[in-house]
């Protein structure tokens, strides 16, 4: 099992999600972020005083998916995340040991 | 050993403090004893001379004035509250709010019970009403004062209670996010007694030395040019000095937690603005019609002129910023509302709009912290608006008035400056002297952890909006 975290551009969300749910991704964690890479910031000003905003709004999608689905679920991110434009986020990929489901105490890929 | 040394200060305070109300007593005292002498003989010898009739209460300019005092009302909570609410961090959303709202509260039992008397009632040596009026003794409900002879006498003092309400409520921008809840009620008791009463008696009390009262200065201030903004402007600064910097300033974002609710404020302070400038003419007609006409025209060259100011010089007109510039044009229209014709006014509106934001961009270079510009708006923009007056005030717009340096007469201009430099010279050193007071025997700051955590949670145990 692979647990693959995904930052993107918040208004990508729905597209990233629909393109998933197609091709067998169950279910997904999903958590509005504040962070920067390599996008900088923007300013802000309020009367006479500035300010630079280093944290930008991100929205990072968690899920957790068996071995052979893992390069489909990648390929999929960056076809619909992506804008081209500096800020379209990083995908992380982990090895994970387990999934547990709470209700029946399932475990590995039948608990997905 | 420091602790007692203020105790001492304090007792020593109180002991001035008591010997101040006995010797007051005593004068007021005094002064009913002479008076019921004075009348004496009168009533003996002359029985011919009949009474004159009492001065006709007009049931238009009541509706008028007791619908404007609600107006005005609306300005301090919710429009103040809003406004200066959602300029502050989050943590501090309720404890500003809160500020303003029990200034409210406490002004309105202030001024009931000696507020109203020390600034309008009988004068002493043209510097301070007395307390006979205290607890609104001889303040009728069915006859008329000389203020305004055509309203009852309690309507007039619960209109003046609305300003003597909203002026300290203004100056807590100046403090925001940083002030001890118990010491700022201490502070703006002190504040409206010792400052406000005794400038309202100067400009607008009967025989007041800086106001049109006869022989006296003759400034001109037709809604609190110089008594409610400049005095809540210049004694922000103090404050600012005195109290010191926010935790942070300078280094972390400060940035208002809920513009929105900014705007929805400042438009709130707008409407009830009528209350303020249409209802200082205490009747309903044709003086009260101009005011209305020249605040709104003011008030929305300033909001243009702030933000054209803003456009050029940073680049982009900012919501903050339209509604900063509204508030420096119901400000300095304020003086001049009853004596300026509509042409002037936007003048006046787009001054404000320009020096304003002019203000507050060299505040950030000084590096004092009002944190919510109450002195670059009411102060600079107070300011500005008296010294309009001299400037723009004519006859053709009220007889009872003056005309100013642009309808012949410079010596206006110079009267409004004495009122001006008074005004700013009695408020900050008033301000810092009271200031002081309540350092030395309370403390004025939160503590540091405090502050840290905000006042929402540290002085009120509350948070404007649960996470639940």
């Amino acid at each position: 099992m692979k647990k693959i975290e995904a930052v993107i551009k918040p208004f990508k969300l729905e597209e990233v999600k629909d393109a998933l749910t197609e091709i067998g991704v169950f279910g997904m964690t999903v958590t509005e972020v504040r962070g920067f890479g390599r996008q900088k910031g923007h300013k802000e000003a309020y009367r006479g005083t500035e300010y630079t905003v280093e944290f930008l709004p991100k929205t990072k999608i968690e899920v957790v998916v068996p071995d052979n689905l893992t390069e489909k679920v990648i390929a999929t991110l960056l076809r619909t995340a992506k804008t081209g434009s500096i800020g379209d986020g990083k995908i992380f990929v982990t090895n994970l040991t387990d999934v547990i489901r709470i209700r029946t105490g399932e475990t590995g890929d039948r608990a997905l | 050993m420091k602790t007692l040394l203020r105790q001492r200060v304090l007792v020593n305070l109180l002991m001035v403090l008591g010997i101040v109300v006995w010797m007051i007593l005593g004068v007021v005292a005094n002064g009913v004893m002479a008076q019921t002498t004075a009348q004496a003989p009168p009533a003996a010898g002359a029985p011919a001379a009949a009474p004159a009739p009492p001065p006709k209460i007009d049931t238009g300019d009541t509706a008028w004035v007791l619908v404007s005092t609600a107006l005005v009302l609306a300005m301090t909570a919710p429009g103040l509250a809003l406004f200066y609410g959602g300029m502050v961090r989050e943590k501090n959303a309720l404890g500003t709010i809160m500020q303003s709202f029990i200034v409210l509260c406490l002004i309105s039992v202030q001024w009931v019970l000696w507020g109203y008397s020390l600034a309008f009632g009988p004068d002493h040596g043209h510097i301070i009403g007395g307390l006979e009026w205290f607890g609104l003794k001889d303040v009728k409900i069915d006859a008329a004062s000389d203020y305004a002879p055509t309203i009852p006498h309690q309507a007039y003092m619960i209109f003046q209670m609305m300003f003597a309400v909203i002026t300290p409520a203004l100056i807590t921008g100046a403090f925001a996010e940083r002030m001890k809840f118990s010491s700022f009620l201490v502070f703006i008791i002190l504040w409206a007694t010792f400052i406000y009463d005794p400038l309202a008696h100067w400009v607008w009390g009967q025989g007041g030395w800086l106001g049109t009262s006869k022989d006296q200065l003759g400034a001109l201030d037709f809604a609190g040019g110089t008594v409610v903004h400049i005095s809540s402007g210049v004694s922000g600064l103090a404050c600012a000095f005195v109290l010191g910097r926010r935790l942070g300033y300078g280094k972390e974002t400060m940035a208002p937690h809920n513009l929105p609710m900014t705007v929805l404020g400042a438009s709130m302070l707008w409407f009830g603005w009528f209350g303020f400038d249409a209802g200082s003419a205490v009747s309903a007609g044709a003086l009260a019609t101009s005011a209305f006409v020249v605040t709104n025209t003011a008030t929305a060259a300033a909001a243009l002129a702030w933000m054209v100011a803003e456009w050029l010089y940073r680049g982009k007109p900012t919501v903050l910023g339209a509604a900063s510039g509204a508030v420096a044009g119901l400000v300095a229209i304020t003086p001049a509302s009853g004596f300026v014709g509509p042409l002037s006014s936007i003048v006046i509106g787009a001054g404000a709009g320009v020096f304003c934001y002019l203000a507050v961009i060299v505040k950030s270079r000084l590096g004092y912290d009002d944190s919510l510009d109450a002195f670059g708006i009411h102060g600079i923009g107070g300011t500005w608006g008296a010294l309009a007056t001299g400037l723009f005030a004519t006859k053709l717009i009220n007889p009872a008035g003056a005309d100013g340096l642009f309808f012949g007469n410079p010596g206006q201009l110079g009267i409004q400056a004495i009122a001006v430099g008074v005004s700013w010279v009695f408020a900050f050193v008033g301000t810092i002297v009271l200031l002081k007071i309540v350092d030395w025997t309370m403390g004025l700051r939160v503590s540091d952890e405090d502050e840290r955590i905000g006042l929402d949670l540290s002085q009120h145990e509350e948070r404007a909006y649960s996470k639940g």
